[in-house]
Parts: C-alpha cells; structure tokens; sequence
C-alpha cells in the first residue's frame, strides 16, 4: 500500500453513491493522492491519436494527470511512450505537442535517447583525454526512462504507468468497444484543429459534468431550442460493469418533438428564436443509422463525442486543485466529401471553448467550485435514477456520475463509512 | 479617402461594437457573402481548417449575436480590444488586404481585468459607398488557449 493510499484511508467517504463530499474537489492532499492512485495507477489514460503519429519520427508531448510522457513512432512502424524526463537530471526530453525528430536530445547534457525512449548516448562519458566521465560501473540500459504500457483502440492511443493495468478490452468492457467502434471502427480520421481550454475548477466537476445526461438540454438551451438533445428523445445511458466509463446517446425521435414536457417543467424548450442560417444543423448520418449524438467517456479523463456531425475527443488533464486543462481535437475522417466536410466546419460552432451547446460547461464547473468554498463537510446529492450506478433507457439520471464515484472512491483508498 | 484610412475607421467602428455596444451592430461589419473564423496560430502554422468560431455568411455572425444573447448561458463580462495600425498587403480601388494585431483585456463582472487573447486579422476588405468591409476576416490567437469559454466575438 503506497503512502498515499495509507494517508488517504483516514478519510471517510459516505456509504451511498449518491453524496459526494465537496472537500474533494479542495483538498491539496487529496489532489496529490490522485496523481499517485489515480494517473499512476491502474487505469488507461488517453495521449493522442494514431494518426497524429502518421510518419516514422512523429511524436506527441503529452501527459498522464501531471506526469509528462512522450508518445512515438519509431522507424519499425510502432508507437512507443515512456516518461517525458531526463534520466540524468529530470529535464523534459521534448516540449513541442506535436513534433518530428530522429531521436531526442536532452537540451542540458545532451544526454540522447532513441525513438523507443532508450538511453543511447550520454555526452563525455568517457571523459576527456582520459579523465573525468562516468565511472566504469555506469550502465546505460540501466537509465532509461520508464516506458508505459499501451493500447491502440481504433486508432486512440491510450498508455498506463502501472504494469498492473488489466487489458483494455477487459478494462473497457464489450459495451463501450463497441461504441467507440461505432464512431471510429474502420476510419481514419483526419484532425480539424486542436484547442485547449482552461477551466477554473477541479478535473473532477468537468468529468460529473461529461457523465450528467441531466443537465444536457437545460443549462445548454441551444440544445432544446433547436430539438438537438431533449430528454424526451429516443436514448439511453450506458454505464460499464465497474462504473467507471459510461456513454450517454439518443436518436431522431419525431414523435417526441413537441416539447410538452419542457412546457410542463417551465423550461424553456422552443421559443421565437430562430437560426437566420439553419443550415449549422443540417446534418447527415454519421455511420448510417440514427444516432445523433453520442458522448462516451472513458476513466479517468477521456471522451469521445459524437454530437450531430462534429466528432471530437477531449482530454481531462488536472493541472492544479482548481484547474484543469481541457483539450479538444475536432476530426474528420479521409473519406468525408466536400459537402461533409463543410457540415463538419459548421458544427464545429456548436463545440469547444466556444461551442454553443459547450460552453457553458467551461464556466459552470467554476460557479461550483466557487459555490463550495466554505463547504468542505457538506455534500452534492446525485440521486436522479436512484442510487445505484447501472445503465438506464432514461437519460434523467445521474447514474453515470455514481459510477466515476464508486470507481474513484476505491481507487483512493477512502474509509467507506459503515452503513446505519 | 485611402485605403489606411477607410480600414482604420471601420476597425474603429468595430471594436466599439464589441467592446461598447450595441453588440448586433458587429456583423454589420461583414459582406453577406463573408468568411470569418477564430482559430490559432498553431492551427494556421499547420493548416489546420477547423476554428472555435466558423462562419461562412454573415446570417451565421448574426446567429452567434442571437445566441449569445438569448440562449447561452455565462457570466457576464466585457472585452476591451485594443488594435494596432492595420499593415496594406494590397490595395486596388475596389479593396484591400490587411493584418493588424490585436489584444483583448476580458473584464468578468466588475473586475479582474485579464489579458484575454492577443493575435493579428487577417483581412480582405472590400469598398462600399465609402466603406470598407469584411470580406474575409480570419482571427489568428497567438495562444493555443482560451479561459473558461469565448461567447462575445474578438
């Protein structure tokens, strides 16, 4: 049991799924623990795509919670990912997100590694005119940095720390290969553009916000007032076996368009507002059935999203108690024609830091982050749906959220409180 | 009156719309047929198609003035834009290509004030009855980042 999981069990988490105490969206301590059981521990991170690594030389500059790691494509055709630190003095190896290189120097003692992250030269190691230099006892292979598991999931890259780490396909489960097979099986994307968005708040209250069906079509009222997303559509939520990943999706209901159930709630769902330029939501079908949104999230910080004709992945990355940084890589694929592509342009509106059905999610974890400041011993109730962390044919759940909290809780190592 | 001239005084009219107000004025700065897209210098370096904001006609700048006034949802806040001298690339009697770089302060309620973007317009104007307009404007942040959401327009 590492430290952090010892220091970690002092702290007591409720019995039911459905309280979650906010002093762990606080607590620097809580926030180091994570960093040990969560991003180094035995779950799948997302890096980068396949095909952002197309050529022999291609690498990636990414991280695994705060951990810098380098993803590569060596000249044997294969991707390769290993800690993004010197061996000698800790420097970073490489700092472009995306780059080329036949291999890589360290800028401080150009201490040199391959594409495979192997230590293969390290500068005046036999000194100079026979003095100085390591010493004979020196070892190369012996300083390495530490390479990562990986995992190719229809061309998403995703890598671990821990060799404990169960396979993918058991981690996933047949349910969510399936839906990431959906939407990426048999094509290569093409990436659109790269944005990042800082959001001021705990990863954590970004990742409740991804598994939340519920908020969807009332904080987004670009959603409801277009019919894109409404409850009452035909959908569902999937949440896997463990709890930890989920996909929330729903199809093109005709029936359920007349909005009287947002009557009834007094939310407003169709008003006299109207696109001058409908065309933003002419869509066509993204792998020839009705599905028209699909958003599936993979532990601890990944998403795939289908929304309309505009596909992106995010990646969750904490970079302090209350910040994250939140990346978005719109794609495309090879195949798209012209006309799709242009569809594929014009939903890109709806998405990213300002995507008009997300952006609010940039500000909203920031309003509870400010909302819980001197709330450290009470507790967010996620009880819509019940108590437990299953899949669902209704979307008014919070399901899925139980679930990250029934994932998360174990990892940590929290005392569950004994039930009264 | 020159090209300098005529694309300084709408760049006047421009940010005022923005920074000042009234908000619905700002697409009234664009042909119907324009081109506008928010994207960074990243994106452009590598060509890259897609932005935060993209737009192939002015109704879709207008859109983005009706959604952000009746349907998104955010804290609110102002801008205030800050422009340098726009550099001619071209210039013919009809129109004028430009850059001009730019730095946008956020101002979230009534304070803080945060450097927001800073970037450089990439502009292809045309001249109409004695004014210039957008024909193509492609904002380029220099940053790859944006803070918490972009709602009102750079």
């Amino acid at each position: 049991m590492s430290e952090a999981t010892t220091t970690m069990a002092a702290r007591e988490w409720p019995q039911a799924l459905s309280k979650v105490p906010y002093w762990v969206f606080q607590d620097a301590d809580v926030y180091r623990a994570e960093q040990q059981n969560i991003f180094h521990g035995p779950f799948w991170s997302y890096l980068c795509l396949e095909a952002e690594l197309g050529e022999p030389g291609d690498y990636c500059a990414t991280f695994i919670g705060e951990q810098p790691v380098l993803v590569t494509r060596d000249f044997d055709g294969e991707i390769y990912a290993f800690e993004n630190r010197c061996a000698h003095r800790g420097s970073l190896i490489a700092m472009d997100h995306y780059g080329h290189a036949k291999d890589f120097t360290c800028v401080y003692h150009a201490w040199t590694y391959n594409l495979q992250g192997d230590l293969t030269g390290v500068a005046f190691e036999e000194g100079i005119n026979g003095k100085g230099g390591m010493g004979s006892d020196f070892c190369k292979k012996a300083h390495s940095p530490r390479r990562l598991r990986l995992a190719n999931v229809h061309g998403l890259i995703f890598g671990s720390l821990d060799n404990d780490v169960p396979d993918i396909e058991d981690y996933l489960g047949q349910e969510i290969l399936d839906r990431i097979e959906r939407v990426l099986g048999g094509r290569k994307p093409v990436v659109l553009g790269r944005f990042t968005q800082n959001l001021p708040n705990n990863w954590k209250l970004y990742i409740e916000n991804v598994k939340d069906s519920y908020h969807a079509s009332i904080l987004h009222l670009f959603f409801t007032t277009f019919g894109l997303n409404k409850l009452n559509q035909k959908g569902g939520i999937v949440v896997s076996e463990s709890g930890a990943h989920h996909v929330s999706w729903s199809a093109i209901n005709r029936e359920a368009e007349s909005g009287e159930h947002y009557k009834d709630q007094k939310i407003r769902s169709d008003s006299e507002y109207q696109l001058e330029d409908p065309s933003l939501v002419d869509s066509f079908s993204e792998v020839g059935d009705d599905i028209t949104l699909q958003i599936l999230s993979v532990y601890p910080g990944f998403v795939l999203q289908q929304i309309q004709n505009s596909i992106a992945v995010r990646q969750v990355l904490p970079t302090g108690v209350d910040t994250t940084d939140l990346h978005w890589t719109y794609l495309g694929f090879e195949e798209d024609t012209e006309e799709q592509q242009l569809v594929r342009m014009k939903q890109s509106n709806l998405v990213g830091p300002a995507g008009y059905v997300s952006m609010e999610d940039g500000a909203i974890g920031g309003f509870v982050q400010r909302g819980i400041a001197g709330a450290s011993g009470e507790f967010a109730t996620v009880q819509m749906g019940g108590q437990e962390a299953v899949s669902s044919e209704s979307r008014v759940t919070e399901a899925s959220i139980r679930g990250f909290w029934k994932v998360y809780r174990e990892a940590m190592g929290f005392s569950i409180e004994e039930s009264k | 009156m020159d090209a300098f001239t005529l694309i300084s005084r709408a760049q006047g009219s421009y940010v005022r719309s923005i920074d000042d107000g009234p908000i619905e004025d700002w697409p009234e700065h664009f042909t119907d047929d324009t081109f506008y897209k928010v994207t960074t210098a990243d994106n452009h370096r590598r060509g890259l198609p897609a932005g935060v904001i993209w737009a192939n006609n002015k109704a879709m700048l207008k859109d983005r003035i009706s959604a952000l006034k009746e349907a998104n949802i955010y804290e609110p806040h102002s801008y205030r834009h800050l422009l340098g001298q726009p550099a001619i690339l071209e210039e013919s009697e009809d129109g004028a290509t430009s850059e001009t770089s730019f730095l946008v302060v956020r101002i979230t309620g009534s304070g803080p004030t945060d450097v927001f973007a800073s970037g450089r317009y990439l502009d292809e104007h045309v001249f109409v009855d004695g004014k210039a307009l957008l024909k193509k404007r492609v904002v380029v942040c220099d940053s790859t980042r944006t803070d918490t959401l972009l709602v009102l327009p750079l």
